[in-house]
């Protein structure tokens, strides 16, 4: 069995019986295109879910997003919502679910409070019960007093919101959130997090892409990880995370002599590597001389260039990360200890989180953007 | 937290596609509602003063025949409408299809998404026939009402081709929207929309172009022209002109053809 069909075989078993999205082994080709923009993906989301998709961009997300919201054709496989064929019963099928796409789609020439009120026209709403929820989605989306606006006034936050608000006019059981947070400023992102998290505790299901590894980790009960169309890895953010080896990490800035760096780094880090439960030490950042012309980082190094930037070393400075499955904590003292042994004064040491970024950057050996 | 209740186990709107397409109308008229008097100063200035200077000053310094009013009204009623239905389709969708996305909130509403496309050749045609009826009375006060000549007789074949005019303008608008991209917008009007005005018959019978064949021959690939000739047989049947029986059959063979290809196109920048 290929890593790939092991992979689908785990998503097909934690596949929920009570599933509000199935994917199986979905395929889409782009006409004229020479490879599959996605590739045979399998899996299913729980009803009441968070789920994320996570990948580089054209790795397959928002095709899978878009075949699933109707606006994409498979080319193969099959995807449902609600037990309802998605290629098959579109009609039926947009009824079950919102999208809240990455650009503004909002109807620029309506209101803010009319573009609420015709998308739950659009879907039969009672016209008295389309405007008593357009009121309360407005101002629990503190919209209230810019309600009756023309939308191409709104800053990009705002409209960010009325896009979500509009998502919920018609009660989908689904609801698609394409890089919800891209361009927002922090306050803004905040809000529109502490809503979702309201929507999933009153049972909705959401689907998510995101960029933003940590608000995938924080939000998502599951991640799939996809890249070049196909499902790398799929689960929750923890266990993906215990993929790495060595899934927690202490990460030591030595200060050497210069006449010392080069050879004490290397010398510091083998010792490093003899201490009791250290599976991994790398050396993510020294200060080097750099030959003439060439790029001041060698690329696809161990974090290749998207990897978490090291801040910049100082003259001598050498930072070395350890991985230990077990935990780091113990391990404070000797590395503290080994380092002065060296000869080194020690600039920093910190405990490193291991990211979804890095859950990628094991499976694919580069960088999520 | 009122509105964010347990999700159903059953969708809670049960609305139907016919609903959803009603719906859309509203949307339509609506935004059309709101900026009303701009509609209409965009679609009748036009015609308005082509009706002023050919109808009118022409004649009244000698330049034009008196009669050439009669030939120009139902000319230019058929250009109104054409042009009015035909921008009211191919605008809105190279914007909303090319940059603005703001119809994507309408192709996720619960029908096909070809609905969509047909809901907007039907508005777009009814702009039109809005747009056409409005310069009977205004070409009355222009030219003269001897120049506009209708009848209770003649009411039933203006209206069909005034109808007819908006449907082959609207699904030929529906074509050029989903084949151009924004990008091209200035081309789209440099080279199909300035030839259409001038090679429609609307400005001339199509029987008098003799001392001009291979001309005469170019406009009959203009749906235009079966218009223009259909509405000026109704109004003016004195003049010399192409038969019904050509001119009815050639209308509803461009509408059936141009909404095909443009619904097709429709769905094909609709669903990937």
């Amino acid at each position: 069995m290929s890593e790939a069909q092991a992979v689908q075989a785990v998503a097909r078993e934690s596949e929920h019986q009570d599933a509000i999205i199935r994917v199986e082994r979905l395929v889409k080709r782009y006409p004229g295109r020479p490879t599959n923009a996605v590739d045979g993906i399998s899996f299913a989301v729980a009803r009441g879910e968070i789920f994320g998709l996570l990948g580089p961009n054209g790795a397959g997300k928002t095709t899978t997003i878009g075949i699933l919201t109707t606006r994409v054709m498979p080319t193969s496989g099959r995807a449902e919502i609600a037990g309802v064929d998605v290629a098959r019963r579109p009609v039926e099928a947009k009824r079950r679910f919102a999208v809240v796409p990455q650009r503004n789609n909002l109807d620029r020439s309506l209101t803010a409070r009319q573009n609420l009120i015709f998308h739950a026209a659009y879907f039969g709403m009672a016209p008295a019960e389309r405007e008593r929820r357009a009121d309360a989605l407005l101002e629990q989306f503190g919209l209230s007093d810019r309600g009756n606006e023309r939308v191409d006034r709104y800053s990009g936050g705002m409209a960010q919101r009325l896009m979500i608000a509009r998502a919920l006019m018609h009660r989908p059981d689904v609801l698609f959130l394409d890089e919800p947070t891209t361009g927002l400023d922090p306050q803004s992102r905040l809000f529109v997090w502490d809503r979702v998290r309201d929507l999933h505790r009153a049972g909705l299901s959401v689907v998510l892409t995101t960029h933003a590894i940590d608000e995938a980790e924080s939000m998502c009960g599951r991640v799939a990880i996809i890249d070049h169309g196909c499902l790398l890895a799929l689960d929750r953010p923890q266990a993906l995370k215990s993929l790495v080896p060595g899934h927690r990490a202490l990460e030591v800035r030595a200060l050497f002599s210069p006449e010392q760096a080069g050879t004490g780094g290397p010398a510091l880090a083998n010792h490093l590597r003899g201490l009791p439960g250290v599976e991994r030490v790398e050396e993510v950042g020294k200060e080097a001389p750099v030959p003439a012309g060439a790029p001041p980082v060698a690329p696809g190094g161990p974090w290749g260039q998207a990897g978490p930037p090291p801040a910049s070393p100082r003259p001598g400075e050498v930072v070395l990360r350890l991985y230990a499955g077990a935990g780091t904590s113990g391990l404070i003292t000797a590395v503290a200890q080994a380092t002065a042994a060296a000869g080194a004064e020690i600039a920093d040491l910190k405990s490193h989180d291991v990211s979804l970024e890095d859950v990628f950057i094991h499976l694919t050996g580069r960088g999520l953007r | 937290m009122a509105v964010l209740e347990q999700a159903a186990p059953e969708p809670v709107t049960r609305g139907t596609a016919l609903g959803a397409i009603g719906a859309i109308f509203r949307r339509d008229v609506v935004v059309t509602g709101r900026e009303f008097w701009m509609f209409l100063a965009q679609v009748l200035l036009q015609p308005l003063a082509t009706l002023f200077i050919f109808g009118r000053i022409l004649p009244g310094i000698g330049m034009a025949s008196g009669d050439y009013a009669k030939i120009l009204m139902p000319g230019v009623v058929v250009l109104t409408v054409v042009i009015t239905a035909l921008q009211s389709t191919a605008m809105p969708l190279v914007i909303e299809f090319g940059w603005t996305k703001e119809i994507e909130d309408r192709l996720l509403a619960p029908l096909p998404v070809t609905w969509v496309g047909v809901q907007k050749v039907l508005f777009a045609a009814a702009r039109g026939v809005v747009a056409g009826i409005v310069i009977f009375p205004l070409g009355i006060w222009i030219v003269g009402a001897a120049a506009v000549h209708v009848t209770p007789a003649n009411v039933g074949p203006i209206a069909f081709y005034t109808v007819m005019a908006a449907l082959v303008g609207a699904t030929i608008g529906l074509t050029l929207g989903t084949l151009v991209g924004p990008q091209q917008i200035n081309i789209m009007f440099a080279l199909i929309l300035t030839p259409m005005l001038f090679t429609g018959c609307t400005q001339y019978p199509w029987a008098e172009l003799g001392h001009e064949r291979w001309f005469q021959i170019l406009t009959l690939f203009n749906p235009m022209t079966y218009a223009s000739e259909g509405l000026r047989a109704a109004m003016v049947p004195t003049l010399p002109h192409l038969s019904h029986l050509v001119v009815v059959p050639v209308l509803i063979a461009s509408i059936i053809l141009f909404g095909a290809v443009g619904l097709r196109g429709f769905q094909r920048r609709s669903v990937d």
